[in-house]
């Protein structure tokens, strides 16, 4: 991964980040913290299963022997009306009908988005509230340990020190509502 | 589940439409108490909006060979009972109708019946039943789920059957063949739901336990069983118990 070795340190760069508790030198924080708990591979294998399953049929070819493989399941019952019923003649027509393919699937991105968009506002708004209140309990609890190195130094800028990097660390990161939201936006 | 514009018959359109008035009307009713006498509500109230918004946009692929889409509407269902999600569903059928040209506003009455009437009170049936057989709550959540959706479109063979019944073999025979349409193809897409409905549920279990608590999805469960659970504990309890 690093081209650039010998970098003065030991010289031996083997381990870069495995074992970083040895090397506390290099604060690699983020690596850590990116290691899924227990809850987050649940999480992702519960995406991982529904993405399976979306995409297997399309992987096992199971359309081919369609006329139109995978067709809209609302259009085939369509075709099954007139098939029941060859007389029937739809007698009300949409007011506004997108003209075109790409308007439809943009109208239907749009759906997506707003909902993926406002789901992702909820869980994003909910975590970052949750953060502010341990960040102020930690402020309140530990914040006269934590700033007592340099007491040259205005209170206050220690004491708040570590509260935005808890803050802004994983901060923006709205879940998983964000997922669904990046993909079919317009 | 959408039957498009048009698409049945002017009795049985108008028949669909009185038997979900009725629905929306007390939906509207009980979504406005909530959100008076528990403003707090309204941000969840909108995100079980949103992913019926969202999962009713997404067409995905099934072993039928043919694509359709989930419905959403037993997460809002679980969480805030079935009338409330009358009116969510009606509203992502609104949408859909009038910019999309999916669905109809014929034929509203009738997509209003499947997806935003009898989806959800199956589902929210089912999770109480096994609630109350003691299983655990995400087991609830998914089987609420899943027969939410796969209700939804039940309904919807039945509706087209009964609009336009097989030539030769008459309303049964109609029955199995928007049966073989919706019903066969949705169930891997029932099942995608469900597990995104856990997923969402397991999320909202860390981010809003209290307001989980108050809406009695987890109270039912666990606190008030378990005797003095904090918030906390709770939750950890219930992602053991997911786990």
């Amino acid at each position: 991964m690093r081209e650039d070795h010998g970098n003065g340190n030991a010289g031996t760069d083997t381990a870069t980040g495995t074992d970083a508790a040895d090397t506390p030198r290099t604060t690699e924080r983020p690596r850590g913290a990116r290691r899924l708990s227990r809850g987050g591979r649940i999480n992702a294998l519960l995406l991982l299963a529904v993405a399976a399953l979306a995409v297997l049929p399309l992987a096992l070819g199971l359309g081919e022997g369609e006329e139109e493989p995978f067709a809209g399941a609302d259009a085939q019952a369509e075709t099954a009306v007139t098939e029941n019923d060859p007389d029937y003649e739809p007698w009300f027509t949409p007011l506004y009908e997108p003209p075109s393919g790409e308007i439809e699937s943009a109208l239907f991105a749009l759906q997506a988005a707003l909902g993926a968009g406002v789901l992702a506002y909820y869980f994003g708004l909910h975590r970052g509230r949750r953060q502010g209140a341990t960040a102020v309990a930690a402020d309140g609890g530990a914040g006269a340990g934590t700033g007592t190195g340099a007491v040259t130094d205005g209170g206050p800028g220690d004491a708040t020190a570590p509260v935005p990097g808890a803050v802004g660390g994983p901060g923006p990161d709205p879940g998983p509502g964000a997922g669904g939201g990046d993909g079919p936006r317009p | 589940m959408h039957i498009a514009e048009g698409y049945l018959p002017p009795l049985h359109a108008v028949a669909w439409t009185a038997a979900s008035a009725p629905f929306v009307v007390h939906g509207v009713r009980v979504l406005t108490r909530e959100v008076r006498e528990h403003p707090e509500s309204t941000l969840l109230l909108g995100a079980s909006g949103a992913f019926t918004f969202v999962l009713s946009a997404l067409k995905i692929p099934s072993v039928t060979g043919s694509c359709s889409h989930p419905t959403g509407t037993g997460l809002g269902a679980i969480l805030f009972r079935p009338p409330v999600m009358a009116v969510l569903g009606t509203i992502t059928l609104l949408f859909q109708a009038l910019l999309l040209a999916h669905g109809g506003l014929t034929t509203l009455g009738a997509n209003v019946f499947s997806m935003a009437v009898v989806g959800p009170w199956v589902g929210y049936g089912l999770y109480r039943l096994v609630r109350r057989l003691g299983l655990p709550l995400m087991v609830a959540v998914f089987a609420g789920a899943f027969a939410a959706d796969l209700s939804t479109y039940c309904v919807t063979s039945v509706q087209l059957a009964l609009a336009f019944p097989d030539p030769g073999s008459g309303v049964p025979g109609a029955l199995a063949k928007f049966g073989g349409i919706f019903a066969v193809t949705q169930i891997p897409l029932a099942v995608s739901e469900g597990l995104l409905t856990v997923l969402v549920m397991r999320l909202l279990s860390q981010s809003s336990a209290g307001e989980l608590i108050r809406l009695g999805v987890f109270a039912r469960g666990n606190a008030r069983q378990d005797g003095q659970q904090g918030d906390e504990q709770g939750q950890d309890r219930q992602r053991k118990r997911v786990a």
